[in-house]
């Protein structure tokens, strides 16, 4: 008897949580823009269970391209946009979010504190998400060499030597190497595996040409070595398409593409079978991984009216309250939000928080460099100029354009 | 055509030419010589879901005030132009005081973004044009010879590659020439090399991008030389017939005279949009070997901070190179109006 009432107990509490969190009713319009991926469209169809105003969603991949001037007008078009890291910092160069503080005081009861992204102090965007960059491997291929998981690039180049030798892949390891944003998140990421600082302390001035800068550049010549000749123009797609195809044994992937990794049609018994995550690899000896953490989340527009940052704020809140985790959304991401239980795809991002990964850096100017890296490593890793050059044009770069957004004088 | 007559039927598309062409171009110019105002940064605690960290960021009421000030920003003349990722007159003067050699000092110049576009942009734009000319030109008198019943579908078919979307068109072929693809693999067995990738070598990729240029272009010449052909002149090619001109003598003295005012017409246009070449390079993923103009001003504005004053410059410099490559073309058909007038 006693367990019955228990139960029931249960079920009506669970009922009234329920209720209470489906009860959402909004009063003005909001409009979320942000990327397309399965996570972030459970939390755009989250908030359009929402009733009493209409809720639209823009998520595209060019979600970049438009969110600033979609958030510049006033009235702005986009009440929310859903951002990472590095796209905040862009929304706040721009000064088009405002600071949730009151809201998170009013309607942020269920949120957890580390959900809460502050600069300065002001709260200016929810995370709901984790992501980081790390090692995908074939745990069948590792078998016949005889070796474990590599922890560090070291050990990943010595077991792609054993692979090559003993003809099992021509070219064993993967990378998203193309020219552009991608080799310089490969960079980013072995930069700070080597220790190596971005900026000067509190400054805008770049201090990537130094003995750090150069070791990356050699362990990233190296590896390349041991990929597709193509590597330039392989992006995170091609990568994992190398991998389906059986061509790679071991490559730095994200967390948020390796649960669905194998997944696709075509892919032969013996790839399903032997992929296995680990987590991120340090480089150079060093402790610090070399991977950067990222969180996803959103923000609302300044330039709203107040009622309409109500009803964003409250249709957001409910997109990311606990009870949207079920079995076909708890794999889809590492979840930020309370009762997540990782699932087994999650252990690469888990480990990279785990082992004291670096966020991404949140500085106005980091997306300056992380271009200028993109355009001017390419040719150092066609061997056509030396490490120390190609980093002086990257600072040269990064100068230029630094200077014509007013960072630098 | 009386003047008011000539006036009112102009009217529209001078209105529109106008709001629609001179006035982006002033504003360009003028955003060119504008920048952002300084940004007043400042260091404060970042929290997130991984700790917190001292971390720089921009302070907004300091910023909102210069920016109220003047909406438009700093005004910098053509300091844009001569920064380093323009025409970057600084550097090119200290590669050129600390060469070694006519040799070493193109390959300093050719580090700076804006030369090493245009080697590729000027190099493709001369030997596609010509190339996509004479193929065009082949094309036609060759569908022009053939049996009525046959014409139609030749056309058709000879026209495809400008029907396909140059960028869906790139990317097909880029996906063949993958060196797991139908071409990369064929290379590789015809050139004897497992290793070859044309994707990994440069001079293998500008050329990947020429043909494709003459490729995607060439039906363009074609159908104008075709439309020309139509009007040759029975009589003429007739009398040479009889007087015992050979096919290519026939060619060379009938037909090329005849439609030579349209090769002008078909270079005018192809050198100008050659030099804005884009799609291919995008297409071929292939930004580590070949970047043109257009792509420069596609990167400014595709990162996560958009350079809107480099972007605009880039612009100007596009514009005004178009200009200069168009001028002898412009001056001489100038020159035969002149002559018919």
């Amino acid at each position: 008897m006693g367990i019955m009432k228990n139960l029931m107990a249960a079920t009506a509490f669970t009922a009234i949580s329920a209720s209470a969190a489906m009860a959402c009713e909004i009063s003005a319009r909001v409009n979320i823009v942000g990327n397309e991926f399965p996570a972030i469209q459970t939390v755009g169809s989250g908030a359009q269970a929402c009733s009493g105003a209409e809720v639209k969603t823009n998520l595209t991949a060019d979600h970049k391209d438009i969110h600033v001037a979609g958030m510049q007008g006033n009235p702005a078009e986009y009440t929310s946009a859903i951002v990472a890291n590095s796209t905040l910092t862009i929304l706040m160069n721009e000064d088009v979010v405002r600071p949730l503080d009151d809201l998170v005081a009013k309607h942020g009861q269920n949120l957890k504190k580390n959900q809460l992204i502050t600069v300065g102090g002001k709260v200016m965007a929810v995370a709901f998400m984790a992501n980081a960059q790390h090692l995908v491997y074939r745990a069948d291929v590792l078998e016949q060499i005889g070796m474990d998981a590599p922890t560090s690039y070291e050990e990943l180049l010595e077991a792609a030597e054993k692979i090559r030798a003993a003809g099992i892949m021509q070219n064993p390891v993967g990378g998203a190497y193309k020219a552009g944003w991608n080799l310089a998140q490969e960079f980013n990421n072995m930069y700070i595996g080597y220790g190596g600082k971005f900026f000067k302390d509190g400054s805008a001035e770049v201090t990537v040409n130094n003995e750090q800068g150069v070791a990356t550049l050699n362990m990233m010549k190296e590896l390349a070595g041991y990929m597709n000749p193509d590597f330039l123009t392989h992006d995170s797609n091609a990568t994992n398409a190398e991998f389906r195809a059986g061509n790679v044994a071991l490559m730095n992937m994200w967390g948020s593409r390796a649960a669905t990794l194998v997944e696709a049609e075509g892919v032969s018994d013996e790839v399903k079978n032997g992929f296995a995550i680990a987590g991120p690899m340090t480089a150079g000896g060093g402790t610090t991984p070399a991977t950067t953490l990222w969180w996803d989340g959103w923000t609302v527009a300044k330039n709203i009216s107040d009622e309409e940052a109500e009803a964003t704020f409250i249709a957001m809140t409910h997109a990311i309250r606990p009870e949207m985790l079920n079995e076909e959304t708890s794999p889809q991401a590492v979840w930020l939000i309370d009762g997540y239980e990782p699932t087994e795809a999650a252990i690469g991002v888990f480990a990279a928080a785990q082992a004291g990964s670096t966020p991404y850096p949140m500085v106005p100017y980091q997306s300056l460099l992380h271009t200028a890296l993109g355009a001017e490593l390419s040719d150092f890793m066609q061997g056509k100029e030396s490490a120390e050059q190609a980093l002086a044009d990257v600072e040269a770069a990064y100068n230029v354009a630094a200077k014509e957004k007013g960072f630098l004088q | 055509m009386r003047h008011s007559t000539f006036f009112w039927f102009f009217l529209p598309t001078g209105l529109a030419m106008l709001l629609f062409i001179a006035f982006p171009i002033i504003s360009v110019v003028q955003q060119s010589m504008f920048t952002p105002h300084e940004a007043v940064i400042e260091v404060v605690e970042n929290c997130g879901p991984f700790g917190c960290t001292q971390e720089t960021t921009v302070n907004q009421e300091a910023t909102a005030e210069l920016r109220a000030e003047k909406p438009l920003g700093r005004f910098v003349g053509l300091s844009i132009y001569t920064d380093r990722a323009h025409l970057a007159t600084a550097e090119v003067g200290e590669a050129w005081r600390a060469r070694d050699s006519i040799g070493g000092f193109f390959k300093d110049i050719g580090n700076l973004p804006f030369y090493r576009a245009m080697g590729f942009t000027l190099t493709y734009t001369f030997v596609a044009t010509p190339l996509l000319i004479i193929l065009g030109f082949c094309i036609a008198i060759a569908v022009n010879s053939l049996h009525q019943r046959l014409k139609g579908l030749v056309i058709f078919f000879s026209l495809l590659p400008m029907i396909v979307t140059p960028l869906i068109g790139s990317l097909i072929l880029f996906w063949m020439i993958d060196s797991r693809g139908v071409l990369g693999n064929f290379l590789q067995w015809m050139a004897d090399d497992p290793d070859l990738s044309l994707k990994a070598s440069t001079s293998l990729t500008w050329i990947m991008l020429i043909v494709y240029g003459v490729w995607s272009s060439a039906p363009f010449a074609f159908v104008v030389f075709y439309a020309g052909l139509q009007t040759l002149p029975q009589d003429t090619l007739e009398s040479s017939r009889i007087d015992g001109a050979t096919r290519w003598q026939q060619i060379r003295y009938v037909v090329i005279p005849h439609i030579l005012p349209l090769l002008n017409f078909v270079a005018l246009i192809q050198l100008m949009d050659n030099f804005r070449v884009f799609e291919p390079i995008i297409g071929f993923n292939a930004e580590a070997h070949a970047t043109s103009l257009s792509w420069i001003i596609f990167n400014d504005l595709s990162g996560e901070t958009q350079l809107l004053s480099s972007a605009s410059t880039t612009s100007v410099l596009t514009i005004i190179g178009v200009s200069i490559l168009l001028s002898p073309v412009l001056v001489s058909t100038w020159r035969e109006f002149n002559s018919k007038a």
